[in-house]
């Protein structure tokens, strides 16, 4: 009995041990989780409360003079305070050389991306070290060139989907390429085209991102050179160019990036071949006359010297294996970069050309890269085209071929359809209900048409037909829909970026805003209603792309305090508060500076005329939206600095004199306290 | 010998029937229970106050442990510099320090309080029992203290005047709504004060005849 008791005894106080362990184990791993609830999201109103138009709505209606329709457009777009929009749209800024970033349905303007262009806003180009880093990789023979005339921006994909990483964006007038990294919306690279001058046919991305596409337009000698207009179809190239891109470091690499040499005709767009057709590009051309215009000379100018022809070329690049020729070596050497020459392209079965009508512009690859479709321009059809059959085509062999020795396939071979749309048809974007849109620049109009195929059955409409027209205002060139040009279109909104908005909005002088309509495409058949005017004062874009905003998942402050965005990297010259400083070395002053509300730290900065200075300043806050801006007159510094960035810039102290610098982003109530004297003594 | 006989008093007869064992086990469950409760508290957090002001439409938290503060604790010490009150992480240093190691020996005592079967056992629970209260009453001294006495020099000293914000419930300071609560940890600190008073009661109830028979002897 004492024997059993004193054993029941110690087991009781083993498990009481054991318990206490496991409850102080199980606890301890959960304790990350544990502080503070997440604050709630705005609750919704009254779920599933309908909300009748009362007599107020009714009243409102009446002395706006609304219609049904315009009532409607209201209740699909009106975004209520502190709402979020459902899509992001990246729009190229044409001549402005950014980006714009827009929210949809409401059509909001949310950011503008500095790219190719200074921008005082975000303190690109304005003396901080990273952002003169990336603008000087686009000077050109030592040119600064700080405008761009940006076209086309591509989203990064993974697996044929926007992945919401990177961004994309061509500069026509310079062929330059630029990488914006989607974690904190701001310019990482700048790409000069080593081989042209200018560029159309970029970006596009391939389905995986591995290669960028940079698509020339206006044919030049390759490689920057000199030959007479007379030489033209012996000198002049056109080029087709592939960007490696590096998506673990976000940067596109130029020595494993390659470019094809092109017959001078002026390949215009490119789009990538995706799911059967990936490993394959298609670029429409025109020019194939090879028209070199000279109106002054009596020679018909080039609008209808390039407009002779009634076919000119779709050029089919098999890029998987252009890219084994390349890395095998196979190319000649341009302004140092490696070219596959037009030789080669033909000897190794690379290009191919297919007929297409005529001077189009656009090529654009349905979602399950089955058809890819080349809208006319000067052409009222828009042109379908059968991967399976062109490589049927290539396969039964027996071509003839064009001027340079490229094989042509025959047009009938190859071709799936024709869809007379209207006047001027140009860019194409997809849905999820078997249809495509294509944008009617002559009509002024989007039309939403039926496609065959696969997507027969996704609509009660017959195939390959013209379903319905919206009109747009005025002269639409592109329109991007919801993923539209991706493996799964969204099928939600369609934009038009129109050219001329004429008397949509109230005049403000002879320079007018573009217009971006907003048109809603979730219904089907005729139901296609426009939305919303949103008037973009900025360049003229030309393409932009919409990606779902859940997809985007950018920072809200960087990672970690002295965050160098430009590396995506703490930054070794970032500094906590205590340890600000000022060093002298020489002629050489060196400055580690701490921003926070609403001081910096030091205040106080003494030098002397003729030094040479490198400031160093961290943002050392970490709440939201808490970014200090950096001024220093005279000498032309403006900074951004985001909560947690540590930023450079350097000057030579040139002028003498007091300097207050200040904090230019409105802070806190003691922003304007938020200031200092760099105080320049003038040489003995 | 006798004098730690006397202390610890009589032990539980050896030949005591099934049916009166239990409630001779009683006080050390409850006292048991109580120390893995005190200890799992340290983990937890006891306190929280909340700041709501527009700018912040989630909020600043700082939540406090016997051991460390965590939340917004740098942007709330950012705000605080405006009316000159000291960094958060400078009160209480002391007694952050030692609290884990202090909650430790509450935790021995208690246990030790199970062998010891007199009065005296009020000695080894009692400072367990006034945990809970020594940590809200040394938090509130430290608020106070650090209420009261704001930098002079401090750019919004004159709009915001010294000023004690409620230990529980809600405050305003500036445009600033307070909310201060009682965390998971600090009512865990209570429950084992409570689980103690029981066990107590149940420990006289048991040991007090035993004790009562001996010194009749």
């Amino acid at each position: 009995m004492q024997l059993k008791n004193k054993f029941d005894q110690t087991a009781f106080w083993r498990v009481v041990l054991l318990l206490l362990v496991v409850v102080v184990l199980v606890i301890s791993c959960q304790r990350e989780d544990t502080p503070g609830d997440a604050p709630a999201a705005n609750a919704p109103a009254e779920e599933g409360q309908a909300v009748a138009l009362g007599a107020d709505a009714d009243a409102i209606i009446a002395a706006r003079g609304l219609t049904p329709d315009d009532v409607a457009a209201a209740l699909k777009t009106f975004t209520p305070t502190g709402k979020h929009d459902e899509y992001i749209m990246f729009a190229s800024g044409g001549h402005s050389g950014q980006v714009y970033v827009i929210g949809l349905p409401s059509m909001r303007i949310l950011k503008t991306i500095a790219v190719f262009t200074p921008e005082p806003w975000q303190g690109w180009g304005y003396g901080a070290v990273d952002t003169m880093e990336v603008l000087n990789e686009g000077d050109i023979n030592g040119h600064d060139v700080l405008w761009g005339d940006t076209h086309h921006p591509a989203l990064s994909e993974t697996g044929g989907d926007y992945d919401g990483q990177y961004l994309f964006i061509n500069d026509k007038a310079n062929a330059r390429l630029a990488v914006i990294d989607l974690r904190d919306f701001e310019t990482k690279q700048i790409v000069k085209n080593p081989i042209a001058i200018s560029d159309h046919g970029g970006s596009m991305v391939t389905p995986d991102t591995d290669w960028i596409i940079e698509g020339g337009q206006y044919a030049a000698p390759l490689g920057w050179e000199y030959s007479s207009l007379e030489n033209y179809a012996e000198d002049y190239r056109g080029m087709v160019t592939f960007w490696k891109f590096d998506r673990e470091n976000g940067r596109l690499l130029p020595d494993q990036s390659f470019a094809m040499e092109m017959p001078p005709y002026w390949q215009d767009l490119c789009d990538a071949g995706k799911l059967v057709s990936d490993g394959w590009v298609f670029c429409n051309s025109f020019n194939t006359e090879m028209a070199t215009g000279g109106v002054e000379d009596g020679n018909p100018p080039f609008e209808s010297g390039a407009s002779q022809r009634d076919m000119d070329y779709m050029h089919i690049i098999n890029l998987d294996k252009a890219a084994e020729v390349a890395a095998a070596g196979n190319t000649m050497d341009v302004n140092g970069f490696p070219v596959i020459s037009l030789e080669t392209a033909v000897a190794e079965n690379l290009l191919y050309f297919a007929p297409e009508p005529k001077s189009p512009h656009g090529v654009d690859v349905t979602p399950g890269g089955e058809y890819m479709v080349v809208s006319g321009k000067l052409d009222p059809h828009v042109t379908v085209y059968s991967f399976q059959k062109i490589q049927d085509t290539i396969a039964a062999g027996n071509f003839e071929t064009d001027d340079y020795g490229v094989p042509v396939l025959d047009f009938d071979s190859v071709i799936e359809a024709q869809v007379e749309l209207g006047l001027g048809p140009l860019h194409t974007q997809f849905d999820n209900k078997g249809y495509a849109y294509t944008s009617l620049f002559l009509d002024s109009a989007v039309a939403r048409w039926s496609l065959g195929g696969p997507y027969a059955d996704l609509n009660d409409d017959p195939d390959w037909s013209l379903v319905s027209k919206t009109s747009v205002h005025y002269n639409v060139g592109h329109i991007s829909a919801a993923e539209g040009d991706t493996v799964s279109p969204d099928g939600n909104y369609l934009v038009s970026l129109n050219k001329w908005a004429i008397d949509r909005f109230a005049n403000v002088g002879p320079l007018l805003p573009q217009n971006f309509q907003l048109l809603d495409i979730a219904g089907t058949g005729t139901n296609m209603p426009l939305l919303y005017d949103m008037p973009l004062p900025d360049g003229e874009p030309h393409y932009a792309q919409i990606i779902k905003a859940d997809k985007l998942s950018p920072w809200e402050v960087y990672p970690e305090v002295g965050w160098n965005p430009h590396t995506q990297s703490k930054d070794p010259n970032a500094v906590m508060p205590g340890e600000e400083r000022i060093e002298r070395d020489g002629n050489t002053v060196e400055i580690w500076m701490t921003a926070v509300r609403s001081h910096f730290t030091p205040e106080h900065v003494e030098i002397k005329q003729g030094d040479h200075v490198i400031w160093h300043i961290t943002n050392v806050e970490r709440a939201y939206d808490a970014t200090h801006g950096f001024s220093i007159p005279v000498y032309n510094i403006n900074l951004s600095i985001e909560p947690g960035e540590a930023t450079t810039f350097e000057f030579d102290a040139t002028d003498d004199g007091v300097f207050s610098f200040y904090c230019t982003e409105f802070c806190s109530a003691l922003h304007l306290e938020m200031t200092g004297y760099m105080l320049i003594e003038p040489k003995q | 010998m006798s004098i730690f006989k006397n202390f610890v008093g009589p032990r539980v007869p050896a030949n005591s029937p099934e049916s009166v064992r239990m409630q001779y086990r009683l006080p050390t469950l409850l006292f048991s229970a109580a120390a893995v409760v005190l200890l799992v508290s340290i983990f937890l957090p006891y306190w929280q106050m909340t700041l709501h002001a527009p700018q912040y439409p989630g909020g600043l938290e700082v939540v406090v442990y016997v051991n460390e503060l965590t939340g917004d604790v740098a942007e709330i010490d950012g705000l605080n510099h405006y009316i000159g009150m000291r960094p958060l992480g400078e009160a209480a240093q002391l007694e952050r320090s030692a609290s884990i190691l202090a909650i430790g020996v509450l935790c021995l005592l208690i246990l030790a309080a199970v062998f010891v079967h007199t009065k005296w056992v009020v000695l080894f629970t009692l400072p367990a029992v006034l945990m809970p209260f020594l940590f809200l009453a040394d938090m509130y001294l430290w608020m106070r203290h650090f209420g009261l006495n704001l930098d002079p020099t401090a750019p919004l000293s004159s709009a915001i005047k010294p000023f004690v914000p409620p230990i529980l419930g809600e405050g305003v300071v500036g445009q600033f709504k307070t909310v201060a609560e009682f965390r998971v940890g600090l009512y865990l600190a209570f429950l084992t004060a409570v689980l103690i008073l029981i066990g107590l009661y149940t420990h006289r109830r048991a040991f007090k005849p035993l004790v009562e028979k001996e010194s009749n002897q």
